[in-house]
């Protein structure tokens, strides 16, 4: 029988612990970084978090012509208008800026731009978010992502110790907090969905992270007296082939969505394609050294006793 | 690990074998289906808004408005209480978020102070029982008596103006002939509506935006607006603008003759003369009484129709109009004489709709994405199954079936539970085929270790499924949470993806645990030889 190419090396021996100082160090960086962006530059938040109004068209006869559209709503003064081409030459989006005066007056511009575009134009999607709406889905969008940290670091340590929590929390935030900034750099829209997408990366990150701390537990149970070191490189390294080959087909999966799938799903596609890469990058790099500097109950039958390390160079 | 009993197989295989039967009406269209004899499941999975186009708006009630109109009907309930109770007073009046009665006479203020106190009702509650007072009725000085509507009163006022509301709207959108609209209440002043296959918003919100409330009002015989304005409004009359611009105003009496409670039937039609696009309307008994005897005392004078506080037209009564029906006109268009027919027939709002927010697609956006994801959803399954079988060989099938499994059985809970597919649940859905799998390298990279350590290929096998089963187990409960925190707090599309999500995590432990370990058992069982060979 076909037993399948084995292809990925077992009994690596990756000091990925001896490495920590620079994996700590870069992640600490691009953490940080991230930060700055997303304060600095800012999210180029979508309508939902933001409020105003956005339509999806496609010309009824050949290419859609953006200059001529730009001028014809420039001309209704509704302050910031975005008008962006598709995959298809026919297909824009246009995108107007929340409008002073409450709820009607979005209905009102949504109304303008609609007469506007006339009859040549087929208008397939009008999202229009009014101030109170964007407002709340803000603050569901900042509580479910919180909610979420919350209810895994819950999980983590009931399921483990409370160092392994901290430590895959870290990892998560991180990871978070890198994808966010991603977005920020490249200036992609963020909306709902890519609120869904991060809340879904936390699942897959911490999913990865939980794999290689079941590990060393296990570990931990079995080698009494190897050095905490040694033993996370041993186990990160046993469960190396499993957490790239996951990485990989779920790579693959979300790949086909961000490449076949709609305008509503690149935003999402491409937080998870990023975070799967950055999440996989943190359970092996990031997250032990963690676990290495908060230290761990060696001790696995039943008296308290920890060993702490100390940070070391990271 | 290997062992099963066999009233489990049997469960297994029943558990699948109903997936694939209760998902399979979804491979159909559904004219195929409903040919279909009746004992095979005809159900199939309900479309989200953004896969087969429709709208969706968010209304908000004016609640300040309903607070408002509340008080203005309790300082006419507190004037009819004090004059049944015989109880002069110099002031009545709305003042801040209370009505104050100021008495004539100071020791009159207990007996007026009993009559109010009947306006005041007790708040039903179905669980707890009273829990309070609609108004608190206060004596606030020597002479000075306050009605302030309660908190809990004006919730109530809110919630009843909300289901009302709901009625309402459901009633003028049903008129417009559309398929199974959904009208919901949501939170305190809000209410969903979500219209499938309904993409001429316009529309919907010419019939819904509007409040029409219709009322007939008698005319001040001598006064006219401008010399009201001038001098002073007539006591128990008020000015209205005209509906049209530039129309000027007009003083009529405040309390209407009628209004459109009265009314039975509304009809757009046109006038016989002028052509003109007019609405013919039927009172009610009572109103039909009313209205025949004003305009028998009031022939010669002009009277107002009025809508939402605007007039229409103020014609003037030529002849009694004892048989309770008659005609409005004024500057309609065929589609505007329509619509208030709508809004007429279906009663008035309590309070103006606000859109908050709204979400269109049209069909053959949804058409599109619905093809778009089906075909992410196929390739991404065919690079999925061709890395399996690369990497794990037979194995590798036996994993891309539990997946095809897995996909199956959470369309098949989806399609019988009634939960409505999304775009971003499509995604969810892709995306479960790609995590799925997680499940199986973890079982097969374990396989694999044991067998490197030495063990025999049974005992490897074994050991692999019993050692992946906690990291399984803990690796998907932590996706779990993230997919239920999604669906508590998330709204519509991301809801969607919550729901095919967190099935999935349920799906995929299932099915690793036993189709994947069945599947196993059956080839250990298949070995003719005692030496089982390594299978990975």
């Amino acid at each position: 029988m076909f037993k399948g190419v084995d292809f990925f090396p077992h009994g690596t021996k990756i000091p990925v612990m001896e490495l920590r100082g620079y994996c700590v160090t870069i992640s600490t960086v691009a953490a940080l970084i991230a930060i700055a962006l997303i304060f600095t530059k800012g999210l180029n938040f979508g309508i939902d978090f933001k409020g105003g109004s956005l339509f999806e068209i496609q010309s009824k006869s050949g290419p859609v012509d953006i200059g001529n559209l730009r001028s014809k709503l420039g001309a209704l003064k509704l302050g910031d208008v975005q008008i962006q081409g598709l995959d298809q030459p026919t297909d824009a989006l246009i995108r107007v800026e929340q409008q002073q005066g409450g709820e009607t007056a979005q209905q009102d511009a949504a109304n303008k731009v609609q007469e506007a575009l006339g009859k040549d134009i087929k208008i397939r999607r009008v999202e229009v978010v009014g101030p109170a709406v964007s407002g709340e889905l803000k603050q569901a969008g900042i509580i479910a992502v919180s909610l979420a940290i919350v209810g895994i670091l819950l999980y983590i340590w009931f399921r483990f110790e409370w160092q392994f929590g901290v430590a895959a929390i870290l990892a998560l935030v991180h990871d978070i907090v890198i994808t966010i900034g991603v977005f920020a750099l490249l200036g992609f829209e963020f909306g709902l969905t890519e609120v869904a997408a991060l809340l879904t990366l936390a699942g897959y990150s911490i999913n990865d992270t939980v794999v290689v701390f079941d590990r060393i537990r296990e570990n931990l149970r079995r080698y009494k007296k190897m050095p905490l070191i040694e033993l996370l490189n041993l186990s990160i390294n046993e469960t190396l082939s499993r957490t790239v080959l996951t990485a990989s087909t779920t790579f693959l999966a979300v790949l086909a969505l961000y490449v076949f799938g709609t305008e509503v799903i690149r935003g999402f596609s491409f937080a998870m394609l990023f975070g799967i890469l950055i999440g996989t990058w943190s359970s092996i790099f990031v997250a032990s050294p963690f676990l290495l500097w908060i230290g761990v109950k060696r001790d696995w039958s039943g008296a308290v006793a920890t060993t702490k390390t100390a940070a070391g160079k990271a | 690990m290997l062992h099963f009993e066999r009233w489990k197989i049997i469960a297994i295989v029943a558990t699948c074998l109903a997936g694939i039967v209760f998902a399979m009406p979804n491979l159909f269209s559904k004219e195929t289906v409903a040919g279909w004899p009746s004992w095979m499941p005809h159900g199939q999975l309900s479309l989200g808004l953004d896969l087969r186009g429709g709208a969706h708006l968010l209304l908000a009630m004016d609640t300040k408005e309903l607070d408002r109109d509340w008080l203005v009907t309790l300082r006419d309930d507190a004037r009819k209480q004090l004059r049944e109770a015989k109880v002069a007073f110099t002031g009545l009046g709305v003042v801040g978020n209370a009505v104050q009665v100021r008495l004539a006479k100071p020791q009159d203020i207990d007996k007026a102070y009993d009559a109010l106190k009947k306006l005041s009702e007790p708040l039903g509650n179905a669980i707890l029982g009273s829990t309070g007072n609609n108004i608190d009725v206060e004596k606030t000085g020597p002479d000075l008596i306050s009605l302030r509507p309660t908190e809990q009163g004006l919730q109530q006022r809110v919630a009843s103006a909300a289901s009302a509301s709901v009625e309402t709207v459901r009633r003028r959108i049903d008129s417009l002939g559309t398929t199974e609209p959904n009208i919901v209440r949501q939170g305190q002043d809000r209410i969903l509506v979500q219209v499938p296959g309904f993409d001429d918003t316009r529309k919907l919100k010419d019939v819904i935006g509007q409040t029409a409330k219709l009322t007939f009002h008698a005319v001040h015989p001598t006064t006219t607006a401008e010399e009201a304005k001038q001098t002073r409004v007539p006591l128990s009359y008020k000015i209205y603008p005209s509906d049209e611009e530039d129309g000027g105003s007009y003083l009529l009496q405040e309390a209407p003759v009628v209004s459109g409670e009265d009314l039975v039937d509304a009809q757009p039609g046109f006038d016989s003369r002028t052509n003109e696009p007019i609405i013919t309307f039927r009172f009610n008994q009572s109103g039909a009484r009313k209205f025949g005897r004003f305009t028998k005392d009031n022939v010669g004078s002009p009277f107002a129709i009025v809508l939402d506080n605007k007039v229409l037209s103020a014609p003037v009564i030529r002849e009694p109009i004892l048989g309770g029906s008659g005609q409005i006109s004024g500057n309609f268009t065929v589609e505007s004489a329509n619509n208030l027919a709508i809004q007429l027939r279906s009663g008035a709002l309590p309070t103006k709709l606000t859109i908050v927010e709204e979400r269109t697609v049209g069909p053959s956006l949804g058409a599109d994405s619905i093809e778009a994801g089906e075909t992410a959803g196929m390739i991404g399954t065919f690079a999925v199954a061709g890395f399996m079988i690369f990497a794990y060989g037979l194995f590798g099938l036996f994993a891309v079936f539990a997946v095809v499994i897995n996909i199956t059985l959470i369309v098949a809970v989806m399609t019988v539970i009634g939960s409505t597919l999304t775009l971003p649940g499509i995604a969810g859905l892709v995306l479960t085929v790609g995590m799925a799998v997680d499940a199986n390298v973890l079982i097969y990279e374990r396989i694999r270790e044991e067998l490197r350590s030495g063990k025999t290929p049974l005992s490897a096998i074994d050991g692999g499924f019993s050692k992946a089963f906690g990291t399984i187990l803990d690796s998907n409960l932590t996706t779990l949470i993230a997919g239920l925190v999604m669906f508590w707090l998330g709204s519509g599309p991301v809801r969607g993806f919550a729901v095919t999500l967190s099935l999935g995590i349920f799906a995929t432990v299932f099915t690793a645990f036993t189709v994947t370990r069945l599947l196993v058992a059956l080839w250990v069982a298949a070995q003719k030889t005692r030496k089982i060979p390594a299978p990975l």
